[in-house]
């Protein structure tokens, strides 16, 4: 054996040992998928108009509050739509105050536009508009991030998808009690503390009545469950602005009440604790609900000023009320989400798919090493060497690069096989062909490798090209097969070309009169 | 051992025959799929689809009875071996409006078959897709296939001449058309997977192509008084065998992908099955009618105008590269 081809040979070598390192253990080095682990993948829309009319009201609230200390009356502030809100009966004699109020109040975020008889519309910016989209749904990944780490899922993927800008992609491995896990992402978890001027009463209409008929746009009608145990929805008319919300809340704990049943306990930011003081000890003996996702959980009554600590009560089990505790703990989503996709794979039928994915994959590999061996005799052991060794350096590689391995990969595996032989085929008939010419064993096996080689590589990149735009396409599993296919033909050039070229010469190095079998 | 060595067969004189069966196909899928519709899958349809694994063997006409009262058309197939006793329900979109709920169809699903009595089972996959990410990938289908051949053939037109470049993207067209014909003849649902395997195919089919066209490109240098229908002959007859062989054992790799790969690639490996055929076919027959009827005038052309210059010279230099398979 000559030098060049001992180097050679330490080449092909290394190479399969760097692949076996990579994926040995394959237990735990190599990835699998959802569709064979077992677990769930979804696909939801961040709401992002939330975002925006929270926005716009608790600006229009802010502007409403200054006015009032400074004493200028106003006929309303109320919100048009998710972007914008109006200011109506401004008196014309404080005009000049009232724009520089809100110049230096919601200047910064929204456009003024006058309008008649001391009206003015307020306008969000756009490009505010466009980032408060963006952070909306940076926010809820980072939510959700938190509430999937609380969950103890293991390799969970948090991660924008699409390209509309507002899909998140969540995939939870091995997760079985899906319908939790599922609550827990999508629970808004907004908490506020706000004041109770009206109820509790059974019909949004006997609230009504009681306000005067009409409701005044600072004020809300929200459904909640009656103190009393029975079960009931009974309403409360409560004042828009919330006392504090659940971004001031800094822990949240599952704790019990006073009749020993669960409830959670919460404990205020210093700023929140501090406003939550200064208001229960002003409204001693007056009503003030917790309202979670639009709902009030209880109403209870202030018996003393409370400053950070406090108890949320209300009809909970064990299990809710640490879901809750959880849910508040990694913060409110900015906006509600909705589910645009739902897949779920059972851990057995996962493990039915690498079953068959398995004996598909060893089925298909004798018979094509079969076939090999019937038809090209001692050529096709080299052949079948060659195929074996690509897909050891895919399995390898697909390892390093943490690539996932999917049902899907598992057939561009098998395709592997059946698509890495060929290039074997076109070389072995080629290098017939020149062995009829007779130039000799070895002119015809380099010549058969010089002239296919232009031709592997023109087929291998048009397969690729496709490959390409197939992971571009795909989310998922089928990124798994996309993947596996584009780095089977990537290996599959040097092992169809320089390791079974290597073989060949290896084997013919060690004789005189060499003749081939093939 | 050796196959279909020294064969001589005419095969651009069949070319107008093996056109006609290719649209007959065609016309047959497109016929069937305007009768019975496009049989679109969940991943483009949208919908919900639950697979139950009951504990006692059930029938697929207990389950229908059970669920044939929930809105809008079910399927009910076995899904599996029948001792697995897995059926698989299907609801069609249960809400058009996004913002509905989305698992409704799936627990309409549960409630009905546990009142119906047909004892325990277990749910072991379910698949809910909504309508916005149905459209999204209806498009992003579309998209991908149309950019793989259309990066294809400009990769063969700017490796070979741009006769070849269409003639391998009619061919791979050919090649997706009557896949798509035959999995409507049995009956195979349109999925992600099936997508995922015709895009492979427009990648493979294109191998057995660039082989033939290489050989053309070879003998074009040593036959340059002969025809470019002898030629192409003449080229689709040497290369014979390894089109044979390379097809043969791919199909063999993806045929054991059909019989063992389980119930979920059933439809994938159907589709490579049927593509890695067809495109063998249409490599023969198609690909290279193409070519010469593309090639034709242009090449009568310059030998009137301007003999052993332009292509000549062109050839020439890729000859000193010593390609050709």
């Amino acid at each position: 054996m000559n030098k060049n081809l001992q180097w050679k040979l330490l080449a092909v070598v290394a190479v399969t040992a760097l692949a076996v390192w990579s994926f040995y253990p394959p237990g735990q080095k190599v990835k699998l998928g959802l569709d064979l682990q077992g677990g769930v993948h979804l696909v939801m829309r961040v709401q992002t108009d939330d975002a925006l009319r929270l926005e716009t009201e608790t600006s229009g609230e802010r502007l409403r509050e200054a006015l009032r200390t400074e004493g200028i009356d106003v006929t309303d502030v109320a919100p048009v739509d998710v972007t914008t809100f109006q200011v109506t009966g401004v008196p014309r004699d404080r005009d000049t105050e009232f724009r520089r109020i809100a110049q230096d109040r919601v200047g910064a975020t929204f456009d003024r536009e006058p309008g008649v008889e001391g009206t003015y519309t307020f306008r969000m910016k756009p490009n505010i508009a466009v980032r408060t989209r963006q952070d909306a749904v940076t926010q809820a990944i980072q939510t959700i991030e938190r509430r999937v780490n609380a969950l103890g899922v293991s390799e969970p993927i948090v991660a924008p998808q699409g390209t509309s800008g507002d899909q998140i992609l969540v995939q939870l491995p091995g997760v079985t009690d899906i319908a939790r896990a599922k609550e827990i992402i999508r629970s808004t978890a907004l908490l506020e503390w706000k004041a109770v001027e009206g109820g509790p009463a059974a019909t949004r209409e006997a609230l009504l009545q009681s306000s005067g008929g009409t409701l005044p746009s600072s004020m809300e009608i929200v459904p909640g469950v009656d103190d009393a145990g029975t079960g009931t929805t009974v309403y409360y008319l409560l004042r828009r602005a919330p006392v504090v919300s659940g971004n001031q809340l800094r822990n949240a704990r599952p704790t019990l009440d006073e009749y020993n049943m669960p409830a959670v306990g919460f404990t205020l930011s210093q700023d929140g604790g501090r406003r939550f003081a200064q208001y229960t000890g002003a409204n001693i003996g007056r009503r003030v609900a917790i309202v979670l996702d639009g709902r009030v959980e209880s109403a209870p009554v202030i018996e003393s000023r409370i400053a950070g600590d406090g108890r949320i009560q209300g009809t909970f089990t064990q299990q809710e009320v640490q879901d809750l505790s959880l849910i508040l703990k990694s913060g409110a989503l900015p906006a509600s989400l909705t589910y645009l996709e739902e897949r779920t794979v059972g851990p057995t039928l996962g493990a039915d798919s690498v079953r068959a994915g398995v004996i598909a994959s060893l089925a298909g590999l004798s018979a094509v090493a079969l076939f090999m061996l019937v038809y090209y005799k001692l050529a096709g052991i080299n052949a079948i060497l060659s195929v074996v060794l690509n897909l050891v350096i895919l399995l390898g590689f697909m390892s390093y690069i943490e690539a996932v391995m999917t049902l899907p990969g598992i057939a561009g595996f098998i395709l592997t096989i059946g698509m890495g032989v060929d290039s074997n085929v076109l070389i072995f008939e080629r290098i017939k062909e020149e062995l009829k010419t007779a130039k000799g064993v070895r002119s015809a096996v380099a010549a058969g490798f010089d002239r296919v080689f232009l031709t592997i590589l023109d087929t291998h990149i048009a397969s690729m090209i496709s490959a390409g735009f197939l992971f571009q396409f795909g989310t998922g599993p089928i990124r798994g097969f996309a993947t596996t296919l584009f780095f089977g033909l990537l290996s599959n050039v040097f092992t169809s070309v320089f390791v079974s070229r290597t073989l060949f010469e290896i084997y013919l190095s060690g004789r005189r009169e060499a003749s081939l079998s093939i | 051992m050796r196959i279909l060595t020294n064969v001589n067969i005419d095969w651009l004189r069949w070319r107008w025959h093996t056109l006609a069966l290719s649209w007959i196909v065609i016309l047959a899928g497109v016929g069937l799929v305007v009768a019975r519709g496009l049989p679109l899958g969940i991943d483009f349809s949208g919908g919900t689809i639950v697979v139950l694994k009951f504990e006692q063997p059930v029938t697929e006409e207990g389950v229908r009875r059970a669920v044939e009262d929930l809105p809008g058309e079910e399927v009910v197939q076995t899904y599996g071996p029948a001792e697995d006793h897995q059926i698989l329900v299907r609801l069609a979109e249960l809400v058009t409006e996004e913002g509905a709920s989305l698992e409704q169809g799936a627990l309409a699903i549960g409630a009905a078959i546990d009142a119906s009595g047909l004892g325990k089972y277990e749910i072991i996959s379910t698949e809910i897709v909504g309508p916005v990410i149905g459209r999204d990938l209806q498009r992003k289908g579309i998209y991908a296939t149309v950019a793989a051949l259309l990066g294809i053939m400009t990769y063969i037109a700017f490796r070979f001449r741009l006769s070849f470049g269409v003639g391998a993207m009619v061919a791979s067209l050919h090649d997706v058309l009557i896949t798509l014909s035959f999995l409507t003849f049995f009956g195979y649902e349109l999925s992600l997977n099936v997508v995922a395997a015709i895009l492979a195919l427009v990648g493979y089919g294109v191998n057995d192509q660039i082989v033939i066209f290489d050989r053309v490109r070879e003998n074009l240098r040593t036959m340059r008084r002969d025809s470019l229908d002898k030629v192409i002959n003449l080229s689709v007859n040497q290369t014979l065998p390894r089109t044979v062989i390379t097809a043969g054992t791919t199909a063999v790799a993806v045929l054991s992908l059909y019989l063992f790969g389980g119930v979920v690639l059933e439809g994938f490996a159907f589709a490579m099955l049927v593509g890695v055929i067809t495109s063998t076919y249409s490599t023969v027959f198609i690909a290279s009618a193409i070519a010469v009827f593309l090639s034709q005038r242009g090449r009568t052309r310059t030998r009137a105008a301007e003999p052993a210059t332009g292509n000549d010279a062109k050839n020439r230099k890729a000859g000193r590269r010593a390609r050709a398979s």
